[in-house]
């Protein structure tokens, strides 16, 4: 290549500003509105049939008897799966060849390890007759006691927390750190089980040819998926062809192919005729994921000047009897506030639950409601403002490494939040403002923090005859954006009007996209995508350059830039070229590029990569009945570059949402003598609703952050429930005078 | 099971319809008819996904049976829009970015066709948040939805003014 086009390090078309930094309006906006955007259990191929699963009502034992002839009797059923006539897999679903892979129960024995775990599938010719089916089984049990509390099994130390991070991680003393303190605090709170509950639940749609299978289901990570199908059935993964245009939310509980979706594949296979697997609301607490409950304490110490001498996070939490995923709680002290000595340590037993999973900022919310309760506790026993004591505390380097950060604008967030909430004139002590109508007021602030994280993805980009451009990869939209995002990335990085470029995504047979999760989506695939446009655009600037009857022959080294569709000789703007004539002169249809994104190895050694926020939060609680209101949230985040305002504000305050629900709402209930969910449906299992929801603000804080990747991107999809959470329990407390220890918080806790 | 006969008008088209009395009308809709935009959330009328308009009136689909409504005219998603036109609400749920991943939009928005009809929420936010508490939105894009119903509603109300004068 004779120039250079070295749109890595100069995205030049970007601070052109065409698309990227655009509040553009949702392009699957139409479909969305219209009931046109074809979610995975709307499809419906000729010879479909309908499955259903009958799922264990005990939580651990066996499956003794299932009535299959009754079952087979009803009008319309096809077949009923079962253990005995499961089709064979080429893989255990037992196995476990890697911390991402997680077992599966695909009807491999009659063994119960989980209430709602799959015992038979009924495939029938209609819905009702599946689910009809379903209930004539009348499974008999040989059940055995359930454990479910933290209680209520040995624990140990797990080898991994999270995604494999160390359990027990030291930096200084901290018992020397403690005892050295002025003042020490030491609290311990709990948190429950929580339930991913996507709008959409996960839903199946497949059918086989031979050994190529294809297939409708809602997925965060489209290559992980069909890789996974690929080696339980033992199928080349290219012969897998998964469609998941959009989801009806993920939340994590998408980002791994479950089992029932497995199942859905194994019912097709067994009757020969493409088959429709929903799970039902009930169904989904339990094979799909869910954040595990913690305890956690926190012993702090602090100085006569507020700094902290000391912070010892530990949480306890639970996997399930037969996988590992450890919610890594405690993790959360490592990056927000400065200390000389920092523990954090987990451990965890094993209950009779379905798997633990990534749930929105898995750790990340769990430890922050904790952590931000035990700072706000340490400013009021240090007589301080919580905001002055985190600035105090204020994290100049991360704390737990030593390493610079690659930027934070933290500061900057917390003065502009707290100034839009009006915070400067809120008192110290709790229980001192009331309003008009005598409810308890309280204000309580939280900080937010989630890591930029990249993963691995791979973008293809072409140059078209007619100076259009397409861009393809294989992006997972739930919710987030990714339709309109990466196609205002695509743009620039094309140098095209966003309405002149073809995006394609949601379809597993285009490149790797990686995963949609770790709030890490847009930043590595966003990075493909611009990748791919360098690299098309190279191309197309060879052929100009390297052509006398071109006017930017010559260019060389001073390069060219990619606008609307035009090459401009940088150093002389009035000589450029459209896309169409280049290829024109070539004789070419089309040229083609591709490109990749992934984390930079060196930046990601010297610099710590952190989003940050802070988040101030108003309640209102009744004096008599301890009725609790948010009346007013204000964020502020600062995330690196924005992409688009309008989804960034919307992924801010559903993130912020789900921490007053957190702090308020959702709890999975375990019935201690059977180990069943009581509350395993929308009635009862509290999510907010429209009329929970206070006035939320969101300011977007400005940040450039030239090491996190070229584009300069972090991620805003998780940020929002840390810091938010603990900013409602903290605001509960300055209404109240009481200390929420347990979430949510309940009316009882209130009324002491 | 023995099939009953029933006549539905769906967005306007009468339809004739042999159905199996255990059909619920949202599953006659997405398994039958096609109609798909309408969604299955809980099927137990606790989260609003499947909400259509009988009669002028919004009612959980999951919570009806095929049978039971005989006789009823039914406006799905699909009946809003005509054709690349979309409904005031429709435009104005995209201008406010009221809804993140769709799934419960189709709901959402046959809820606030049903309660400006009932005349019941006005320009009070507070009563449109309670009017809507029916349907959940774990996205949570409430603010939007709020924000697209009042805007809504000023839009349609200034159309009618148009049309009277």
């Amino acid at each position: 290549m004779t120039l250079e086009l070295s749109l890595n390090q100069q995205p030049a078309h970007a601070r052109q500003g065409s698309s990227i930094g655009q509040p553009l309006t949702r392009r699957d906006g139409f479909l969305k509105v219209t009931g046109a955007a074809r979610y995975a259990a709307d499809n419906h191929p000729p010879g479909m049939l309908h499955a259903v699963l009958a799922v264990s009502s005990i939580t651990r034992g066996r499956v003794a008897s299932l009535d299959i002839e009754a079952a087979k009797a009803h009008a319309g059923v096809v077949e009923v799966m079962t253990p005995r006539n499961r089709p064979a897999l080429a893989a255990d679903p037992d196995a476990k060849d890697h911390p991402f892979m997680f077992r599966l129960d695909l009807l491999q024995n009659d063994q119960v390890r989980y209430p709602n775990q799959t015992i038979a599938v009924v495939i029938a010719e209609t819905l009702e007759a599946a689910t009809e089916g379903a209930a004539l089984l009348s499974p008999r049990y040989e059940a055995l006691p359930a454990r479910v509390g933290l209680d209520d099994a040995e624990s140990f130390v797990p080898r991994g927390v999270g995604v494999g991070g160390p359990a027990v991680q030291h930096k200084g003393d901290i018992e020397a750190g403690l005892k050295s303190a002025r003042t020490r605090i030491e609290a311990t709170y709990e948190t429950p089980a929580q339930y991913h509950n996507a709008m959409e639940p996960h839903a199946i749609v497949a059918a086989w040819d031979g050994d190529r299978l294809s297939i409708d289901t809602p997925s965060q990570g489209l290559a992980m998926a069909q890789g996974r199908i690929a080696g339980l059935f033992g199928i080349a993964p290219q012969n897998i062809h998964i469609r998941s245009p959009f989801l009806g939310g993920g939340f994590g509980s998408k980002g791994m192919i479950s089992g029932p979706q497995v199942l859905g594949i194994l019912a097709a296979r067994l009757v020969g005729r493409p088959v429709k697997l929903v799970l039902r609301r009930e169904q989904m607490y339990g094979p799909v994921g869910h954040r595990a409950p913690t305890r956690q304490t926190l012993r702090m110490g602090m100085d006569g000047e507020g700094r902290l001498t000391a912070i010892h996070h530990h949480a306890k939490t639970a996997s399930s009897t037969f996988d590992d995923f450890f919610e890594p709680a405690a993790d959360a002290s490592h990056t927000l506030y400065a200390s000389p000595a920092i523990t954090t340590s987990h451990e965890a037993v094993r209950l009779d639950t379905g798997t633990p999973l990534f749930m929105r900022a898995p750790g990340e919310a769990t430890g922050s409601i904790a952590l931000e309760s035990a700072i706000d506790e340490a400013a009021h026993a240090c007589g301080m403002d919580p905001l002055e004591f985190r600035l105090r505390n204020h994290a100049e380097v991360e704390p737990m490494t030593g390493k610079p950060f690659s930027s934070k604008a933290l500061r900057e967030c917390y003065s502009q939040a707290a100034k839009a909430f009006g915070w400067a004139s809120r008192p110290l002590q709790p229980r001192l403002m009331r309003d008009a109508d005598g409810f308890l007021t309280g204000w309580g602030m939280g900080t937010a923090t989630f890591p930029a994280i990249m993963f691995q993805a791979e973008a293809r980009a072409v140059l078209k005859a007619d100076g259009s451009g397409l861009m393809e990869t294989g992006a997972q939209d739930m919710g987030q954006g990714a339709w309109t995002a990466f196609a205002q990335i695509a743009a620039d990085g094309l140098g095209l009007d966003i309405e002149q470029v073809d995006f394609r995504a949601g379809s597993s047979d285009l490149p790797n996209a990686g995963i949609a999760g770790g709030s890490g989506h847009t930043a590595t695939a966003g990075m493909a995508i611009h990748n791919a446009g360098a690299a098309v655009i190279a191309r197309l600037a060879d052929l100009a350059t390297g052509n006398e009857a071109s006017p930017l022959f010559g260019a060389g080294n001073e390069g060219v830039l990619a606008r609307g569709g035009r090459l401009y000789r940088r150093d002389d703007e009035s000589r450029s070229e459209s896309y169409a004539e280049i290829l024109a002169r070539a004789g070419l249809t089309e040229i083609e590029g591709h490109g990749k994104g992934a984390p930079d190895p060196a930046s990601q050694e010297t610099y710590a990569k952190h989003a940050h926020g802070a988040v101030f939060a108003e309640v209102k609680v009744d004096p008599d009945f301890g009725q609790i209101r948010v009346t007013r949230l204000v964020g502020a985040f600062a995330a690196g570059r924005v992409i688009n305002p309008r989804l960034v504000r919307s992924q801010y305050y559903g993130g912020m949402i789900w921490g007053v629900s957190f702090a308020l709402h959702e709890e999975a209930i375990t019935d201690r003598r059977s180990g069943r969910i009581q509350n395993a449906n929308l009635a009862e299992y509290h999510v907010p609703v429209n009329a929970d929801v206070p006035s939320v603000e969101a300011l977007l804080v400005h940040e450039d952050d030239p090491y996190v990747n070229a584009l300069g991107i972090k991620g805003v999809g998780e940020i929002g429930i840390t810091g938010t959470a603990g900013a409602v329990a903290n605001a509960v407390w300055h209404a109240t005078g009481v200390r929420p220890r347990r979430f949510p918080i309940r009316i009882e806790d209130l009324l002491v | 099971m023995t099939s009953l006969p029933i006549t539905l008008t769906i967005n306007g088209h009468r339809h004739e319809l042999e159905v199996d009395p255990r059909v619920t009308l949202l599953d006659l809709l997405r398994e039958r008819l096609d109609l798909t935009g309408t969604k299955k959330g809980c099927d137990r009328g606790q989260c609003g996904a499947c909400t259509v308009l009988v009669d002028g009136k919004r009612i959980n689909s999951c919570l009806a049976l095929a049978v039971s409504q005989d006789g009823a005219n039914v406006m799905t998603i699909e009946g809003v829009a005509r054709g690349e036109e979309l409904h005031p609400v429709q435009a104005a749920f995209i201008a406010h970015d009221g809804f993140q991943c769709g799934f419960c939009t189709p709901g959402q928005i046959m809820s606030t066709l049903g309660l400006i009809a009932e005349g019941q929420a006005g320009d009070d936010p507070e009563r449109i948040r309670e009017g809507l508490s029916g349907n959940i939105c774990r996205c949570a894009a409430y603010g939007g939805i709020v924000e697209a119903v009042l805007e809504a509603q000023q839009q349609l109300a200034q159309a009618d003014r148009r049309t009277a004068a």
